[in-house]
């Protein structure tokens, strides 16, 4: 498959660009999804290809084609770059890659059990099991589940002599059940929503205890739809892990892209409220808000070897002791910004273009536990599982919504409350964080539909998150 | 079609199947700080197969066409298949074609568009703001589809697609334009440019308002959003089937005002007239005149809702029920600026952003304005506002009595969900619940 992107890149540099990179890719996606006992689906989706990559002066050609065969990946290679010369109509400034090792390497995600080895029956018969659980819980009308799996093979090569073959395995999935009531519906997922994900063979399944935690999240889906709604107000708010690791992601992990601050993605998935002079100096919360982007965590979901440009992946801290001091970056947009290339550029499969993406971008754990949290709050709400998200272009103004929440009352959880929302500002918001468990409940929580980019591309991320506090926000936004 | 055949062949008696074959080509040229800084394209074929052994259900997707990989493909999906429980719901292949419209939204021209041709548009985009940073971009595409399953149905279906969209940004405001058709030459780069400019100069200065409701004038995008998720949430056999929707067919849900159908046959439409199961797209009335007419349905949904399919099935609508194809609202006979001069306090918004449901049966929605917020008194716009939040049922939205007016200035608007689904006009609401400002 070398020889494959080898020809991709002499076809660019033969059209005449100044360098070109280029991946095959080999994906294979395996995707279960079973409701109330029924399997209603059974895919395996395999994309093959290459993608070329072509900079003439500064001006950027990408070309990707299915066709594995050395003239079709050569014509991809002089396509990509004709796209350049068109590029180099409405140009933008004069940039030099910023330099990166010149690697040969191979990488393989540590995992045990390889999730396409695993017996289809054994994961339906999983599936089948836990739905069946929710669904004989009285008042529930319909129990999802799913396992999905990726084996990804890449095989990257440069114009400067890359040569970086890895194989990526990603497994995990969940289950969720649904009470529908007269007039709205209430939801509870396991392990969170949309699942939980993370680099790995099926190992990673069966760590969750998929059966033993059925019955549990179908109660409580068919006692919220009696639970009174939570009521408007401020109040401490107590997050669950995994809903925290979606706070960081949207309002963290998104504000830190390179490509955000550049104005690159101003059309589309925004801008951000960074400004890159103020790396260093800007207060993005309270002294024990740490935030690390890490793509060497083991069993993290944005865990690799090398990201889609050939550079290494690393750990850079990002938020130290409140302050803002590090950026998601690739070659062309820190030599921009006159940073180091962070190695965070990756691409969807064989035929995007590789771009800022989010790694592990994860809180460092502070002490203690949800309990103890719990013991030390007056009047607060705890909440969990996240339901719904938005927050706008500048990743400022947000509004989440959970599956379910719990009062607290002097140091005691209370009863449980439906339709959870909170809603914030940014800074303002993580300058509250007042307490931060250690890592006994640490959790690398995956989120594999990060989307973005035109044409869209759909990233799996990582985000390392214990349950924390925070000390004054607006909670119960209604419709 | 050969491929699809082929295919067939080698599956034999064994299963019932349906294949499908796309290919062609698609390209998006894209910009910001007013230049080109990613600009590609991708060619190829993709072969998705579903096969049901004795009931048992598998399905399967490659883009590797060497024959010898697709006998592999073939014989793996079988096995898939035979280890699966019994699907007591398959509702077999589509088994006859009754025939209907040609549907051919085709343009050979805008599937050979070059390089060239996008930048061109980027450029005069661009030129239509000098003094302004642009971003956006430009794509097109052209696409082949051949369908055949082993109960002798076959089709084969073609479709081109164009898109421009964009914001201008001044240091402190940004404003959008955005313009979608099957055929490129439609696209007028510096009319949309010029709108995306406007928009952007008329956005300095702009204000914090209180938040309240409001009466608010809804641009094209915006009742776009709106239409995309009442169709995916709500007019979804699917949700429908499993008491998610807040559909009753039959009853006056909307305003007198709303007329919505879907209709794949229009020949403003983008895609092809038959779904991922072979079923002709039927045109669907969803509301008549404020009632809730119709409903989507693939073969699963329409089987368990005692109906018949109206060609809505697509890839993953096993999981996420049948998807809307082309959907129309019917345009009023005022211009946006008419509904605007009626207003005698209320909001004019452009765009809305990053929209997520609350709560599906509610039709509850967040989201936020951007790239065009404008205050409207005594008829006319005195200023911008600064972006907000708002938390909004957008069937309410819709509901008897708070559509006070809608434009004549119906096209494909850009939407939640992309472009190219939805052509819509603005639309003059009574009433919109904003819950805050973007930075405060």
């Amino acid at each position: 498959m070398f020889d494959y992107a080898q020809a991709a890149v002499e076809g660019a540099l033969a059209a005449g660009a100044a360098y070109a990179d280029a991946r095959v890719v080999i994906a294979t996606t395996e995707s279960i999804d079973v409701q109330n006992r029924v399997v209603e689906s059974v895919d395996r989706t395999e994309t093959a290809g290459v993608g070329v990559r072509a900079l003439i002066g500064s001006s950027w050609g990408f070309y990707a084609t299915a066709d594995l065969t050395d003239t079709a990946a050569r014509g991809a290679g002089a396509m990509a770059a004709r796209i350049a010369d068109a590029s180099a109509t409405v140009p933008g400034p004069k940039m030099v890659l910023a330099d990166v090792p010149v690697v040969t390497d191979e990488y393989v995600t540590p995992h045990e059990e390889d999730p396409l080895a695993v017996p289809l029956a054994e994961k339906v018969d999983l599936l089948v099991e836990v739905t069946g659980t929710m669904e004989a819980v009285e008042g529930i009308a319909i129990a999802r589940g799913n396992l999905t799996c990726w084996v990804t093979d890449k095989w990257f090569v440069s114009s400067q002599g890359h040569r970086i073959k890895q194989r990526l395995v990603e497994s995990g999935g969940g289950y969720d059940a649904t009470a529908v009531g007269e007039s709205e519906t209430q939801r509870r997922s396991y392990p969170q929503s949309f699942g939980q994900f993370e680099t790995g063979g099926y190992e990673t399944v069966r760590r969750w205890d998929y059966a033993g935690n059925a019955a549990r999240i179908a109660e409580e889906a068919a006692a919220l739809l009696g639970a009174p709604a939570v009521e408007e107000g401020e109040k401490q708010l107590i997050l669950e892990g995994s809903q925290l690791g979606l706070q960081i992601h949207e309002s963290v992990g998104h504000a830190i892209e390179l490509d955000r601050i550049l104005g690159w993605e101003a059309a589309f998935a925004g801008t951000s409220h960074l400004e890159l002079e103020r790396l260093h100096h800007h207060r993005y919360g309270s002294e024990v808000m740490n935030i690390t982007a890490d793509a060497t965590l083991p069993g993290a979901l944005g865990t690799f070897g090398y990201d889609d440009e050939g550079t290494p992946a690393q750990r850079i801290d990002i938020v130290t002791e409140g302050r803002w001091v590090g950026v998601l970056s690739g070659r062309d947009s820190a030599s921009i910004a006159e940073l180091t290339p962070g190695g965070m550029v990756r691409g969807d499969g064989h035929n995007r273009l590789p771009m800022v993406r989010m790694t592990n971008v994860g809180l460092l754990p502070g002490a203690g536990t949800l309990e103890e949290i719990i013991a030390d709050t007056a009047d607060g709400i705890l909440m969990s599982t996240n339901r719904s998200w938005s927050i706008d272009d500048r990743r400022l103004n947000f509004q989440f919504g959970c599956e379910i929440a719990w009062e607290v009352k002097n140091g005691r959880k209370g009863k449980m409350v439906r339709n959870p929302t909170y809603t914030g500002i940014t800074p303002q918001f993580w300058a509250t964080m007042d307490r931060l468990a250690g890592d006994t409940e640490l959790v690398h929580w995956g989120t594999p539909n990060c989307g973005k980019g035109q044409p869209m591309q759909v990233a799996h991320t990582g985000h390392s998150a214990a349950p924390a506090r925070f000390a004054k926000v607006r909670v119960g936004v209604k419709a | 079609m050969r491929l699809a055949e082929t295919v067939l062949e080698r599956i034999g008696a064994r299963a019932e199947a349906e294949v499908r074959v796309a290919g062609g080509s698609s390209a998006l040229t894209r910009f910001a700080n007013s230049f080109i800084h990613q600009n590609v394209g991708e060619e190829g074929d993709v072969v998705s197969l579903r096969m049901a052994a004795d009931g048992r259900v598998a399905s399967g997707t490659t883009s590797n066409v060497d024959p010898d990989r697709l006998g592999v493909f073939v014989e793996e999906t079988l096995e898939r298949c035979r280890v699966q429980p019994v699907d007591p719901h398959w509702p077999g292949l589509t088994g006859e074609d009754p025939g209907g419209p040609a549907v051919d939204h085709y343009d050979p021209a805008t599937a050979a568009a070059e390089p060239a041709d996008r930048a061109g548009r980027v450029a005069a985009f661009g030129a239509a703001g000098p003094d302004m940073e642009a971003a956006g971009y430009c794509s097109t595409s052209g696409v082949e589809i051949a369908f055949a399953n082993s109960a002798g149905v076959s089709h084969e279906g073609r479709y081109t697609a164009a898109t421009l969209d964009g914001i201008h940004r001044t240091g402190t405001s940004a404003g959008s334009g955005h313009a979608a058709s099957n055929r490129l030459d439609d696209i007028d780069a510096a009319a949309v440019g010029a709108l995306a400019a406007e928009r952007a100069t008329g956005s300095v200065g702009a204000y914090d308002v209180k938040p309240g409701d409001y009466q608010v004038v809804l641009s094209p995008e915006c009742v776009a959003t709106i239409g995309i998720f009442l169709a995916y949430y709500g007019f979804n056999g699917k949700f429908h089937n499993e008491g998610m929707s807040f559909a009753e067919v039959g009853a006056d849900q909307f305003d007198p005002a709303i007329n919505l159908v879907d209709d794949a046959t229009d020949a403003r439409a983008v895609g092809i007239g038959f779904d991922t199961e072979g079923t002709r797209r039927s045109p669907v009335t969803l509301v008549e005149t404020g009632a809730t007419k119709g409903l989507f349905h693939d073969r699963r949904t329409a089987a368990q809702a005692g109906a018949a399919s109206t060609g809505h099935a697509a890839p993953g609508s096993e999981v996420y029920g049948p998807v809307p194809s082309a959907l129309f609202f019917a345009p009023g006979d005022r211009s946006a600026e008419d509904l605007i001069e009626e207003v005698d306090r209320g909001i004019y918004v452009a765009t809305f952003n990053y929209c997520r449901v609350l709560d599906p049966k509610t039709m509850a929605v967040t989201g936020l304005t951007r790239n065009g917020t404008f205050m409207i008194e005594n008829g006319r716009i005195t200023g911008a506002v600064t972006g907000m939040r708002f938390t909004q049922s957008f069937l309410a939205a819709l509901g008897p009595g708070n559509v006070l007016g809608i434009g004549n200035d119906a096209r494909w608007a850009d939407s939640e969900f992309g472009p190219l689904i939805v052509n819509a006009p603005s639309m003059w609401l009574g009433s919109w619940h904003f819950t805050g400002g973007t930075e405060a």
